[in-house]
Parts: C-alpha cells; structure tokens; sequence
C-alpha cells in the first residue's frame, strides 16, 4: 500500500459529536471490533505457544506428563531420526528452493520477453498447479511416478534415459519430493516474479542498451536488483515453507524409504499422534520454530544487507 | 519488425512446453478420471475420455461417501472463510481507522505469530479440543481457522488507505459505526475482500495436517483427508476412484480460477506486494 494513514484529524473527530453516541462508547467502539480477534487469537493461538512451550519441559504420555526440565531438549539432541529428519529436510532444502525459484525467475523473464506472444496464457497455465491441494497434487504423482508405469518415467525413457525408482531408492524418494514441490510452487514464483518485472520501466533497459550493456549485464544490472525485496520475500517463505513440509512425503512416500524422507514435521507428527508423546512433539515443535525464525533472519540479514 | 517477431517464435515454443508440463498432470488426471483403472497406465497415455467416469463417482462414493466428504469440506471452508473475513475485517478496521490503547502492542503481538509454523500449535489444540469433547467435530476444524493474523494484517494496510473523509460524511449524515462499516467500508473493500475470500477458501479447502489430527471417523472426512487415507490403503488398486476424487478436489478451485483469475492472484500474491 502507498497510501499511509494520516492520523486522524481532531477536527474531524470534533464535527459530529451529537450523532456518535455517549462517550464511553466511542472508547470502547475499537476494543468492541477487535473482540473477536482478541478473544480467537488468545484461545486458539496465543494460549496453544504458552502451553507448546510448557509441554516441551514435561515428559510422560499423553496428558498426563509431569514436570522435567530440559529432557526432552537433551533427548532431541541424542536422537538419531531427529537427526536424520533434519538432515533429510536439510537435502530437499537446499535442491529445491534454489532451482524452483531459478527455473521460476527464467520464466518470468521468458515470458515479460517483448517478443513473446500470448503472454496471458502462458501465464495463466503455470499458475494453474498452485491452486492444487497438495494431497490431490501427491496423490496424483504417486501414480505419475510409479516405476514400471508412471507417466515420468516413461518419458524419460523415451528421450533416452534410464528410468529412476523415484518411490524406492532414499535419495530418488527425496527427489521425488523436490519435483512435487517445484511442479507446485514454480509457476506461483514466475507470477511473483513477473508482476515485479512489469513494473521496472522499459526506459531503463533502453538506456542501458544505449550504453553497450548485453543481455546478461542488462538482468544482472538492472533486473536482479529491481526484483530484490521480491526475490528476498520467495527466498524466505519457500525456506520456510519446505522447513515444514508434510503433506507431499505423508502422502507420496509415507516417510520412507527407510526414513530417507522423514521431515521434522513428520518426526513431530508420529510422536504426537502416534506415540502421544505430546511433550516430545513439543520440543520437536520449538526446535523448528527455532529453526525458521534464525534461517529467516539470516536470509533477510544477508539479503537485505546486499541491497544497500 | 518482421525479424524480431520471428525471433520470438522459439521463445514461445518453449515456454508453450513449460506451461504444457505445468498443466499436463491434470490433464492426465481428468482423462484417468473416466477411464477403466487397467487403461490409466497405458503408454502413450489416451487423450481422449473413455465412459468410466459413472463407474469410478460409484466406486468412489462407496469408498469414502463421496455427498457426506464433499459437504464436510464445503461447510469447513465456507464458514471458516466467512468467518475468519468478519474476524479479520472488524479487527483491521479497529487497527486502520481508530487510536486506542494498547494499539500498537497488539497490533505487534497478533503479527509476531506469523513466524511461528502452525506445528507448533498441534499438539496444544489436539489436548484443548479433547478436553472439550470436541475432537471430531466440525468446531474443532473450524474455530482455529478463525483468526488469522495475515488477514488482519491484510485488511489494516488496505483500510489505511481509506480517506477519513469518506467515513466522516457518513457518520455526519447520521450513521452509526456498523453502518458505516457495513454500507461504506465494505463496498469500497470488495477487491481486497473478494481476494482474501479466494486466499482463505483456498487455504482451508486444501488444509490437512490439523484436520488429519483432529478427525477420528470416516464420515467426519474432509476431502484431502479422505484422499490421503484412500491412497494409504496399500491394498488399493481403485486408480480410477482414487483420481476421480483428486479431479473433485482440484476441479472446484480450478473452475473458480479461471473464472475469478484476477481477484485469485491478487488473493494468493497478496503477501507478495502488500508486505
């Protein structure tokens, strides 16, 4: 939003008093609309990252835990498939936001292209996955990437490649995952992207032509920078995003194989819910809130310092 | 001229493929979708429907109740958006348009949640709705999805925008507060309601995680949920059921976008360009 708030001006409030009522009510008239934010956002938000925290310092099962300090924060560091969940969530990380949001950046740019024709179709066509729940988008892959059958593999078979046991093999499984994501998420990124593209005027790319300045000068000079505080903004929410990735491994591999696609929130999920280990699964909890809150802040250090 | 535009051809060849490998997958699901489950994983794929489509909505309903899971995610997500719309426009008018006390620190506090993954809250609301007997209920589902600091968020930057002025000629033609809100505000926010509604919709028709936690029985189902326990099943072969249920959880919103495409991507950009 450009436009910001003038502070309402006494005049203004002064000019019909009559009408508005006893004075009690126009104090308590914003309290009165916020109710319903307050009186949600304390039961259902506020009171549930109290208690989240304190079930971390309990142990026991279910309800019925009892007070032990830091336990379960000793445990988180000694257990192995906490480790191999990070670990695990780390990998598809680190493939996946970096090529989804490249790939999504080449798009944009491909399809801002002067020379391009039917640009709102194109645009319309990658967006389209990101309207997809993510169940239905797993669902639907776990029959595309089926080994014998599966539609992906029998592509690449037929421009030569070797098929891959996506579903089977620990690291293809992980890959698998990236791909989901990525067929997800490319398109919404491109969109991002291209509403920032359009709005960096053409004039500054003609006068950097004027000057001798290629194509790779001209994206790197003039496109990149224009498109910093978007690309900051992908860059986080997708880290983010894959930090706490659920859905697409519970349905497409469950986890495995062999645990070779267990996220942190399927760790914290299946101690939860299925070993009603609620103080465990709080632990597991904060060490993620841990981990996103200090990785987004890196990022926006890091990338909002290289804009100055 | 003549040149350049030919020089745009490849470009358009490729991003046509890009685009063709963004939307082949649902056009292979929607084909699969009226196919008998021995010709879904036929090479190369067929293009054209067959006559299943009856067969696999029967197979379907009797797997999952197809009518009961339709209408479960339907009542979630309408009055989780209605709601969570009312929530979020009342409290970002408050924010936008009114000093008080305490403003700005809860202003602060509702947006410092937005860092914190909903994981967090699993566990916490899995106990609350237990201890209130309310664990597979639609209450449960609904009631967390109600505040939703983005949308508050949201409202108060586009409600900032608002010009004093309009709301004073109101209030000095004798309207009261609601009414003010409700014949003044709310016209003027159409776009920005219209796109938060498509983002909320979106949001809790596809949401999974809280609802596979808090749901016990089948008839309690939502869409996703009942997806998810349907493909689980590894003794399934029910291919075609199975895609006829992802084609009737992706349809909904897909006709919805291209339909309402503007108002869509500003509802799912909106973080993008408002933050």
């Amino acid at each position: 939003m450009t436009a910001l708030t003038t502070p309402a001006a006494p005049l203004a409030e002064e000019r019909a008093p009559a009408r508005r009522g006893p004075r009690w009510r126009r104090t308590a008239l914003p309290y009165l609309l916020l109710a319903p934010a307050l009186v949600t956002f304390g039961v259902f938000k506020a009171y549930p990252i109290v208690d989240s925290l304190l079930l971390s310092f309990t142990t026991g099962n279910g309800a019925a835990g009892h007070a032990d300090g830091l336990a379960n924060y000793r445990r988180l560091l000694d257990d192995p498939l906490f480790w191999t969940a990070l670990r695990n969530t780390g990998e598809m990380l680190v493939v996946q936001v970096p090529l989804m949001l490249a790939l999504a950046l080449l798009m944009a740019v491909g399809i801002n292209s002067a020379l391009v024709r039917w640009r709102a179709v194109w645009r319309l066509g990658i967006f389209m996955p990101a309207v997809t729940g993510l169940v239905a988008t797993g669902v639907m892959f776990s029959f595309l990437l089926r080994t014998e059958d599966g539609a992906v593999n029998r592509l690449l078979e037929a421009v030569g490649l070797p098929a891959v046991d996506w579903l089977g093999q620990p690291f293809w499984a992980r890959m698998a995952v990236v791909l989901v994501l990525s067929w997800h998420y490319t398109g919404y990124n491109a969109v991002i992207y291209l509403a920032g593209l359009q709005s960096i005027p053409r004039e500054l790319y003609e006068a950097a032509m004027v000057d001798g300045a290629g194509p790779v000068r001209r994206f790197t000079a003039i496109t990149v920078p224009a498109l910093r505080p978007l690309l900051l903004f992908t860059v986080v929410l997708s880290t983010i995003g894959t930090l706490q990735l659920f859905d697409e491994p519970y349905v497409l591999t469950g986890g495995g194989p062999d645990n070779a696609t267990l996220t942190v929130s399927m760790y914290l999920y299946q101690n939860g819910f299925r070993y009603f280990d609620f103080g465990y699964a709080s632990a597991i909890a904060y060490a993620l809130t841990l981990l996103v809150s200090v990785l987004g802040a890196v990022q926006m250090r890091l990338m909002g310092e290289r804009e100055r | 001229m003549r040149l350049s535009k030919l020089r745009g051809w490849p470009l358009t060849f490729l991003l046509a493929a890009v685009t063709g490998l963004s939307i082949a997958p649902f056009y292979w699901m929607l084909i699969s979708t009226t196919r008998k489950d021995t010709e879904i994983f036929d090479w190369p794929p067929s293009l054209s429907p067959g006559d299943s489509l009856g067969d696999n909505l029967h197979r379907l309903d009797r797997r999952i109740g197809l009518l009961r899971v339709l209408g479960n995610s339907l009542l979630v997500a309408g009055v989780q958006t209605v709601g969570a719309l009312v929530v979020a426009l009342l409290a970002g008018y408050a924010f936008a348009k009114f000093r008080f006390r305490g403003r700005t620190l809860l202003f602060g506090v509702l947006l410092s949640t937005l860092v914190v993954p909903e994981q967090v809250m699993l566990v916490p609301l899995f106990k609350m709705m237990m201890n209130f007997g309310l664990l597979d209920t639609y209450q449960a589902l609904i009631l967390p999805g109600l505040c939703v600091p983005f949308a508050i968020f949201l409202m108060r930057q586009s409600l900032s925008g608002l010009p004093d002025e309009l709301l004073d000629a109101a209030r000095v033609d004798g309207a009261g507060e609601f009414r003010v809100l409700w014949s003044v505000v709310v016209p003027v926010m159409r776009p920005v309601l219209a796109a938060l509604a498509i983002f909320l919709f979106l949001g809790s028709w596809n949401q999974f995680v809280w609802p596979l936690v808090a749901l016990r029985s089948p008839e309690m189902h939502t869409l996703p949920v009942a997806l998810a326990t349907l493909q689980g099943n590894q003794n399934t072969t029910d291919y075609g059921a199975i895609l006829a249920g992802t084609a009737l959880s992706t349809l909904p919103m897909m006709v919805l976008f291209l339909v309402l495409q503007r108002q869509f991507i500003s509802g799912l950009l909106a973080g993008a360009t408002k933050g």
